[in-house]
């Protein structure tokens, strides 16, 4: 059996709550990230989805170690990242990269293109003939269809697009085995996503990149991804191949995520929502029991209240969920059924 | 909201002994000059010296001085004897703060007044001729002298040596009685003291106002069918206006504490500012540490006022 | 009095342009729609398609020193365009009310909810304060905000995105307007709440019996709520059409471009997507002729300098497209992009 390439294993991320007249002391926390636990192959591509307060990005933050787990473990290829220091971290820290969501504020607008993407060339003491440098610099925006010659160019010369190319080559100069992409293509308008999307792909396929890809956009994960995590409060509610959650989702967010998705089809019936009308929870005040059950309109007492739910295989899926009843019919999206048809 | 009061004022008494101390430490343990010597006065013999040394306990260990000062300060609030005068620091302190104070009020009425409608016309009406001229007048204002400002504004108009004799001129302070005649009296210093405040006022208004215009919620303001007058008052300059409150705070905590002093001396006004200045002219030591002392109270109160005003004109803020 | 079988508005031949130190920007090039009592209309389009600021116009907040507004904007008749500012601001926020797309940064954060929505009712009617804050609790709770009575003295920072917009929206409506512009209502939302705010506002247009000019980048959003669709690209509507027709047989290579990059749901997970390719273009240095053209599949060399009408497509009434290929070569591409 082949050793996963990264293993995450009940990872917490917690963040006080104080108060206090003299001495502060901690009354709360918000649970940003409460036990989440998932492996990824070599090759592979994760989706994490999920709405704001999830803590999606919490964990894209955590795998790439710009926050300390509260405890837990996150193993690439068996060494822990999450407490590793040192020349051991710098070391870690080359084989995952992050693409950030915001193309206007995750590149430093003092600085050139070129300077940017060889940025970590120089933290980490490779490439240090100058001109090599130039060289290796210009390849990677190449290969990210850029025009190289661009190279002493200013981020705000560039379109959003392009911007984004350009984290894409910074992520990729370390030659990383892992990317972590933290919703890389909201930002963008939705006739230039695919372009980004297209790009990761090919060079997901050309450099054997593993992928963990971040997005509240199910479609767009559709598109991307082998297997998708959703996750709701900081917990992973359902974690299944691609197909299988579109066609046989298991949990009832899941469910509810699919069908509030506009689709671009003005003869289908307007969809009712799924949900109860009941405020979305807050990380600092988690729902007793199953977390998503003030939500959830199959929420059944004294079971759903008071148990908190396992992520576990139901009913020989191949997919794991998080529910005590979970959903047993499929759900083709009401577009299938027209094409189909 | 009242915790975080209550732990700031803890705060703000911890931060009083802390800065008594280092007041402590840098006059008493670190003496320019002798304190017993100053004291004697010029025609002192070594006896005397001597003497005096021992009455005011500064032969003990530095700890056994601090120790004694604040218990004088916190049980008797007694603050020593000044070299110079011969009085309690107490007295001479009480005795200039009620100028300061009545100088340093007149001055934000002013500079309030003049400064912020300044600083909104000007960034209502960005490019006029109004505005370009008003930024060159707060520039003139802000970078002048203020005791050249004194002596000009007291050449034009004082009453007694001045082209067009309309106030009261130097010294009239002290000669004033009733209460109008002081304020009479000050009407030149108030001028002096607020220029270079209004202008850096108008200033801040006209920054702050303008980018506040540019938010999103005055968009909506508008596109509620509000009148501009509205829109630009209560809501941009409702955004504009907090952190000039928090800039008040220190200002004015500054000044009470005998920041003025350059407007005292020019005027002859006997306040604080005039008695930290012959003070350390004269190397009283008790006097200055009081005057001090007093500043750092001061500063330490409006501080928190600053913050709770912060609090209380951003609902944000607040809960902490 | 307004005339019945005249529609509500109708804007003509509008054209928006600003003057920057960086050139003329035009924001808005020659734009002409009209919405219907009662109906929704859809404006699609991307960044700098000028969507927001023909919208932003219509309520004349983008007047400005350095902005030149041309052409008509009637409004049950009446001629919004050269309206003196205290007439116009009669209208705003009473007959034509605007929602828009960040609740956070579009309410003060200083005043509690219940102050600036009684704030929107004092501008136009004059009641009291006890009367006004009684109808701002009734219009929050029309809107789905559990305990209003409790939630209008708070302030916008302690309700969530999807609650705040609703009070947004019952701002909005607090004078029974005939026309709300809902600049993306729902873009800076959750999936899952925007769906309920979309509810939301279908409930209340035909509860109030308002005509809604919905703005959004979002196709999906356009098809379920629009009875009209406007594309725009580069300050320009390319096509407009009533919902079916649009996305049944589209005639505009930027609408099929649009069509086609949405992620499908159906089709096979694996495969590529297809984007249009390039950006869009730049509000200063508009491409010459057709202002699509660097980026359309199907360009023809005459198109660089030819600008495109809109004109009628001949199927129903109601679909024009301004397009410079022949409608039959049109009709055959889409035939093959079916597939």
């Amino acid at each position: 059996m082949t050793e996963a390439l990264l293993t995450v294993s009940n990872v917490v991320k917690h963040f006080p709550l104080t108060r206090g007249v003299v001495f502060q002391r901690q009354v709360g926390a918000v649970r940003a990230v409460d036990g989440v636990s998932f492996a990824l192959a070599k090759g592979e591509t994760l989706g994490l989805v999920g709405e704001t307060g999830c803590g999606k990005s919490t964990v894209a933050r955590l795998l790439v170690r710009l926050l300390d787990p509260s405890s837990g473990s996150i193993r690439l290829e068996g060494e822990d990242i999450s407490t590793a220091k040192g020349d051991e971290l710098r070391r870690l820290r080359r084989e995952v990269q992050i693409v950030f969501q915001d193309p206007y504020s995750s590149l430093n607008p003092r600085k050139t293109v070129g300077s940017i993407v060889a940025e970590p060339f120089v933290i980490h003491g490779l490439e240090q003939d100058k001109a090599g440098r130039r060289r290796a610099v210009q390849e990677l925006m190449e290969q990210v269809g850029l025009n190289p010659e661009h190279y002493n160019r200013y981020p705000f010369e560039f379109s959003g697009g392009q911007r984004q190319r350009i984290g894409v080559a910074r992520a990729l100069a370390l030659r990383p085995k892992l990317i972590v992409a933290d919703e890389p293509v909201s930002a963008l308008d939705v006739s230039i996503q695919g372009q980004i999307l297209n790009l990761l792909r090919e060079l997901r396929r050309e450099l054997g990149l593993s992928l963990i890809f971040i997005s509240h956009d199910l479609s767009v994960v559709r598109h991307m991804c082998d297997r998708i995590a959703v996750m709701y409060l900081g917990r992973i509610v359902e974690l299944a191949p691609t197909d299988e959650l579109f066609t046989h989702p298991r949990h009832p967010y899941t469910r509810a995520l699919l069908s509030a998705i506009p689709i671009p089809d003005p003869t289908l019936p307007p969809r009712e929502p799924e949900l109860t009308g009941a405020d979305v929870g807050s990380a600092a005040d988690v729902p007793p029991g199953c977390r998503f059950h003030p939500r959830c309109p199959r929420c059944e007492e004294p079971r759903c209240t008071s148990d908190d739910p396992v992520l576990e295989r139901k009913d020989g899926s191949a997919g794991l969920a998080a529910c005590h009843y979970p959903l047993q019919e499929m759900q083709p999206p009401p577009g299938a059924a027209k094409a189909a048809g | 909201m009242l915790q975080y009061i209550a732990r700031r004022l803890l705060w703000g008494v911890a931060l009083l002994f802390i800065a008594s101390a280092v007041i402590f430490v840098i006059f008493y343990a670190l003496p320019a000059a002798d304190p017993a010597e100053l004291r004697a006065g010029r025609q002192a013999n070594e006896a005397q010296i001597e003497e005096i040394r021992e009455t005011l306990g500064l032969d003990e260990p530095i700890y056994e001085q601090y120790w004694i000062y604040t218990k004088n300060l916190v049980l008797h609030q007694d603050l020593g004897y000044s070299y110079e005068f011969d009085v309690p620091v107490r007295e001479l302190i009480f005795d200039r703060l009620p100028p300061t104070i009545f100088l340093t009020l007149g001055a934000v009425v002013f500079w309030l007044l003049v400064g912020i409608p300044t600083g909104i016309i000007s960034a209502i009406r960005r490019r006029s001729v109004m505005d370009r001229s008003m930024m060159v007048t707060t520039l003139a204002l802000i970078s002048a002298p203020v005791f050249w400002m004194g002596l000009v504004l007291l050449y034009l108009f004082a009453e007694d040596v001045g082209q067009v004799q309309v106030f009261p001129g130097i010294g009239s302070y002290i000669d004033a009685e009733t209460l109008w005649q002081k304020a009479e009296s000050l009407f030149l210093p108030w001028v002096v003291l607020s220029a270079s405040f209004a202008a850096i006022y108008a200033r801040y208004m006209r920054s702050g106002l303008i980018e506040a215009m540019e938010e999103d919620y005055i968009r909506t303001a508008r596109a509620k069918g509000l009148s501009e007058r509205r829109v630009v008052l209560r809501h941009g300059v409702r955004s504009a206006m907090t952190p000039l409150v928090t800039l008040l705070g220190i200002d004015v905590a500054i000044l009470l504490a005998g920041n003025a002093i350059l407007t005292e001396s020019v005027f002859n006004i006997p306040g604080l500012g005039r008695l930290t200045f012959t003070a350390i002219e004269r190397s009283d030591l008790p006097v200055i540490q009081g005057v001090v002392l007093i500043g750092a109270f001061f500063i330490i109160v409006f501080n928190l006022l600053v913050d709770i005003a912060y609090a209380y004109l951003d609902p944000r803020v607040r809960y902490r | 009095m307004s005339d019945p079988s005249r529609p509500l508005l109708e804007v003509r031949d509008l054209r928006v342009s600003f003057e920057t130190e960086d050139g003329l920007v035009r924001a808005v090039d020659r734009v002409s729609f009209s919405v219907e009592n009662g109906r929704t209309l859809g404006i699609v389009g991307e960044s700098g398609s000028g969507k927001s600021v023909a919208n932003l116009t219509i309520l004349g907040l983008t007047r400005a020193e350095n902005a030149r507004i041309e052409g008509s904007i009637q409004f049950r008749g009446r001629e919004l365009l050269g309206m003196g500012d205290d007439e116009l601001r009669k209208v705003r926020g009473n007959e034509i009310a605007m929602v828009f797309q960040d609740p956070l940064s579009s309410l003060h954060p200083f005043y509690k909810v219940g102050w600036q929505i009684v704030e929107a009712i004092q501008a136009h009617r004059d009641v009291g304060k006890a009367e006004a804050r009684a109808r701002a609790i009734e219009l929050l709770g029309e809107v789905g905000i559990p305990r209003p009575e409790r939630r209008i003295d708070d302030y916008p920072h302690e309700f969530s995105g999807g609650m705040r917009q609703r009070a947004m929206i019952a701002m909005a409506l607090v004078n029974e307007p005939s026309l709300l512009l809902a600049d993306e209502p729902t873009t800076a939302l959750d999936v899952t709440t925007q769906a309920q705010i979309l509810v939301l506002l279908d409930r209340l247009q035909s509860e109030h019996g308002m005509a809604v000019i919905l703005i959004t980048h979002d196709l999906g959003v356009v098809a379920e709520n629009a009875d009209e669709i406007a594309v725009m690209y580069a300050g320009k509507i390319v096509e407009n059409a009533d919902a079916p027709t649009l996305f049944g047989a589209p005639q505009h290579p930027y609408t099929w471009g649009l069509l086609r990059s949405i992620p499908s749901l159906t089709a096979a997970s694996g495969e590529e997507l297809h984007p249009i390719p390039g950006s869009p273009p730049s509000l200063i240095h508009v491409p010459s002729g057709c202002s699509f053209h660097p980026r359309c599949p199907y360009a023809q060399p005459r198109h660089a300098e030819v600008e495109p009408e809109l004109e009628r497509v001949d199927d129903a009434a109601g679909h024009s497209v301004a397009c410079l290929l022949a409608p039959e070569r049109r009709a055959q591409i889409w035939e093959e992009l079916r597939k």
